[in-house]
């Protein structure tokens, strides 16, 4: 087998082998693995290309990102639960300190001041933006959140049904269907209607088996919900209400789901600062009633004083979790996604009261724009007639794929066709329009669209 | 603000302050009540903190200077493996073609994010003897529910319904924890003399009802399991599938695969193993590795290479479906990825560097503390702080703060369950001898002040920027946030 190679990241030289060797009292690095049975051991190389140099190996990596069809190339009009906001500098430079970056969960609170009180900013101002009051310091995603909700749900009621809108994320959506698969929980899809959901459909439904109601707001086709009715609803049977978000910029420029009497805020933060990066890292987010805390899964910090009574910041409510509590914890949740939540919440720091409510105003005007643009195009069509957010669907007169194909030859990524998710929508296209669109980019779209019809 | 406190971001806040340009919207002026209802918009902006740039920075900097990390320091956290991030990683997540690129991006316009996914793949497939696997676990919890989803699909699939996990007394609490989450019930298998599962135990409870064993391997004594062939018979012969919770697989790089031990299915931590950052507690990657008879039951979708081209595949009947949006953490995978390159058939070199680095540090403090299981390590060992306790009174956790003021990160402490006051201690392989022996001078003295001065042991830390904080009441009147104003 190859004889060692000194390499950049291993400091240990040949001297410090030998001795270290005869300080332990064994003759070879080998023997110290004498425990692995000789049967199960890899007598050989492994079948790996040899390390390029750094220079090479950056080239080739360069390559790969240069065939890829990315944000800055493409005029992005792609949500659909990953969103294309403008992340100010400032946002990666800070979360991007290894002091932070190179860091794990602030097991030793002491001497992890910098990230525990962050992550307690990072609280506070996610429970300012969905009007709960308390929120966790980070789950995975959007979808296991939400997926999460559901199980914390049942735990809160004793019951055993999810009702779930299928105006929620279809990903979302499975996922949801993948976590409660095995814990006895049965899962009622609700259709939507005109692409919300229905008031008397979730009546209908609601029923003393029903732990929890499930919408998101504004929901997978940019649609607003009627939150506190659908509230008012589930709480009448004794269920709760469950909001997920893809999108929580939403809630500088909405009224947030706590002025509307949800239970739980569970979904994705990637849009709080947080890049495309295809689909991950990105952030989950769960925020609720204060009466719920001690069921709520993952990681809380808390204030604490020390011996000096100044002010300091821990992990807390630690018995809910799996470290302490095994199979009796409220979730298996570990590593989270601490990284992103202090991103988010630099993010929401560097835009402030003002600047959170100016992007989210500016992305509902431009989608606007963009809405009433695209509908007088001959054969598109609005396909729901609600106010819609910064997405909403269209009716094509041509596959919404084939749209797509030759949008890219304008340099344009077009929207989401609807049919992967939606049979019934195989005509339809869900298109996002963030602050970081031009009136330019959106004129450009309409003007390759109205060369295609 | 009491004196002495660090300000909150809200105390640096003052009205009309900003700290990012505020983006103008270009398009002809609407009444915003023509575009959302009014019964629907929030009665103001919501109350953030309005803070400039400047101070943003400075409060971000100086909290990051409140921290501790693998780029300052040592930081032996047992289990958790805190090597070194390669800064070239870094580099290579944020090109734009990776880091600005939408998950609904056509395939044909993925096509290099697909390739790296696909070459990982084959690599991790290489280092781990596994068939194939998923990257959409966000981490090893993740992973480990994602194993079992799979594992239940299966035996469904075979009309089998086995209802119990096994676990060993020595596993991670998320393994029991993850179990449940799947629906199983766990039971626990004792260690035996050595800190290997008892395999005599593990026969009494294998039986039809088994659906899995999870083992961590080498486990979290930090210890082979030298009895592996006879637990995978058992395992197999009653037809259960054996699971590897792969946060050790530093220690055996290029030594020995899960694949030839005779698992099943495993998961891998990369921020652990294949030093992608740690973030502060995240963002991590857990993927899912199988044997082929598992292969159908992966999350969709899966990539598959026809050619040089690569696609996105959903249409996979069997599979147990989505366990998080779109394909995993990319960004995680994309520094792994590079990760590997970087060493290629030299990744053994790690588990060899990681184990003799343990082993030194191991010979240089067992004069000092109890040694439970005295064998020689793989990449981590728990010492016991029991003779400090019992003749000094100074507890495990009363030394790991006093480390803090000798500048380094403590060991993990109080796990696992099975050892009384335990230390856990992983140096990995990027550490130097002299770091090493800097660090069991340090703790070699702590072990001395217990004697002579167990007091400053017991109030300790006094460096730190807070002093000891008091747990017990934050938990019990939490405050979870800074008040907020009226929305």
């Amino acid at each position: 087998m190859t004889a060692w190679v000194p390499h950049k990241y291993i400091p240990l030289t040949p001297q410090d082998r030998e001795h270290m060797l005869r300080v332990i009292g064994a003759a070879s690095v080998d023997d110290l693995f004498a425990d692995i049975p000789r049967s199960v051991r890899l007598l050989r190389d492994l079948h790996l290309p040899p390390a390029p140099s750094d220079a090479e190996l950056l080239r080739e990596l360069g390559e790969m990102s240069a065939r890829n069809g990315d944000a800055d190339r493409y005029a992005c009009f792609l949500g659909a639960g990953a969103y294309d906001h403008f992340i100010p500098s400032v946002v990666w430079h800070l979360s991007g300190r290894a002091e932070f970056y190179t860091a794990y969960t602030p097991y030793q609170a002491e001497m992890m001041q910098g990230e525990l009180q962050a992550a307690y900013e990072y609280q506070s101002m996610l429970c300012t933006l969905t009007g709960m009051d308390v929120a966790n310091a980070s789950m995975y995603d959007g979808a296991s959140a939400t997926a999460e909700a559901t199980v914390m749900a049942r735990d809160l009621t004793r019951r055993d049904q999810i009702l779930l809108s299928a105006a929620v994320h279809p990903e979302y959506r499975q996922v949801v269907r993948t976590y409660t698969r095995h814990l006895g929980m049965e899962v009622v899809d609700l259709a939507h209607r005109d692409g919300t959901t229905p008031l008397d459909r979730v009546s209908d439904s609601l029923s003393e088996r029903t732990a929890a109601l499930v919408v998101q707001h504004p929901n997978f086709f940019g649609g607003l919900e009627e939150v506190q009715a659908l509230a008012a609803a589930a709480h009448a049977a004794g269920a709760l209400l469950i909001v997920s978000v893809a999108d929580p910029v939403a809630y500088a420029l909405l009224k947030p789901p706590g002025a509307l009497d949800a239970d739980i805020v569970a979904g994705e933060g990637q849009p709080l600062g947080n890049p495309l990066n295809y689909g991950g890292p990105y952030l989950g987010m769960l925020a609720t009633r204060q009466a719920f805390v001690r069921r709520v899964p993952g990681r809380l910090v808390g204030r604490a004083v020390d011996m000096q009574g100044r002010r300091g910041f821990v992990l807390t409510l630690q018995t809910r979790e799996q470290h302490i509590r095994r199979e009796k914890a409220t979730s298996n949740i570990c590593t989270n996604e601490a990284l992103n939540a202090l991103a988010a919440a630099i993010y929401m720091a560097a835009l402030g009261r003002r600047g959170m409510r100016q992007v989210a105003e500016v992305c509902a005007r431009k989608a606007h724009y963009a809405r009433e643009r695209l509908r007088r195009i001959r054969g598109f069509e609005v396909a729901f007639p609600g106010p819609t957010f910064h997405e909403f669907v269209l009716r094509c007169p041509l596959p919404p794929e084939e749209i797509n194909r030759r949008l890219l030859d304008a340099e344009i990524l077009g929207g989401l066709p609807l049919g992967r998710f939606y049979p019934e929508l195989a005509d339809g296209w869900l298109v996002c329009v963030t602050e970081s669109r031009t009136r330019q980019d959106i004129d450009r779209l309409a003007a390759a669209l109205e060369e295609m019809v | 603000m009491a004196q002495g406190d660090f300000p909150l971001l809200v105390e640096r806040s003052a009205p009309g302050r900003i700290g990012a340009a505020v983006p103008q919207s270009d398009v002809p002026e609407v009444p915003l009540e023509q575009i959302l209802p009014s019964a629907q918009l929030r009665g103001g902006p919501p109350p953030l903190p309005e803070v400039s740039e400047p101070d943003l920075v400075r409060h971000y900097t100086q909290l990051s200077q409140r921290n501790y990390a693998v780029d300052i320091g040592f930081y032996p956290l047992g289990s958790c493996t805190m090597k070194y991030n390669p800064k070239i990683n870094e580099d290579a997540a944020r090109l734009p073609g990776f880091a600005r690129l939408h998950p609904y991006a056509p395939d044909a316009l993925a096509q290099g994010a697909l390739r790296l996914l696909s070459e990982l793949e084959t690599a991790l497939a290489e280092i781990s003897g596994m068939d194939g696997m998923t990257f959409q676990p966000a981490a090893g919890a993740h992973g480990e529910l994602t194993a079992l989803l799979m594992i239940r699909t299966y035996f469904a699939d075979r009309g089998e319904a086995r209802t119990r996990v096994i676990v060993p007394d020595s596993a991670h609490g998320t393994n029991p924890a993850s179990a449940r989450m799947c629906g199983y019930d766990v039971v626990q298998v004792r260690s035996d003399a050595r800190g290997n599962i008892d395999a005599d135990v593990l026969r009494q409870v294998a039986d039809e009802r088994a659906a899995a064993l999870m083992l961590t391997n080498p486990n979290t004594l930090g210890l082979f399991e030298e009895r592996i062939t006879e637990v995978e018979e058992i395992m197999h012969g009653c037809g259960a599938q054996i699971y590897l919770d792969g946060a050790n697989f530093n220690a055996v790089l290029g030594i020995t695969r899960p694949g030839d031990q005779g698992f099943d299915v495993m998961h891998m931590n990369l921020h652990k193993t294949f030093s992608t950052p740690h973030g502060g507690g995240g963002p991590g990657a857990g993927p899912v590795a199988v044997k082929s008879h598992l292969l159908p039951y992966l999350p969709v979708p899966v990539v598959v290479r026809e050619g040089e081209r690569f696609r996105l595949d959903y249409d996979r009947p069997q599979s147990i479906g989505k366990i998080r949006s779109f394909y995993g953490n990319f960004g995680v995978l994309v520094r792994a990825y590079t990760y590997i390159r970087t060493f290629g058939p030299l990744l053994r070199q790690i588990a060899e560097a990681a184990v003799l680095n343990a082993n030194y540090l191991l010979a240089l403090l067992r004069p000092a503390f109890d040694l439970p299981y005295d064998r020689h390590c793989m990449h981590e060992f728990v010492l016991a702080g029991t003779r400090q306790q019992r003749e000094h009174g100074v507890t495990t956790r009363d030394m790991a703060k006093r480390l803090l003021d000798y500048g380094y990160h403590a060991p993990t402490i109080y796990f696992p369950l099975i050892v009384e006051e335990a230390m856990m201690i992983e140096p990995t392989e990027t550490e130097s001898r002299e770091t090493i022996e800097a660090f069991a001078r340090g703790l070699l003295a702590i072990a001395e002040e217990c004697r002579t001065n167990p007091d400053v042991v017991r109030s300790a830390p006094h460096t730190t920027v807070v002093s000891r904080l008091d747990e017990v009441t934050a938990a019990r009147r939490p405050d979870l946030h800074w008040p907020i104003a009226d929305y």
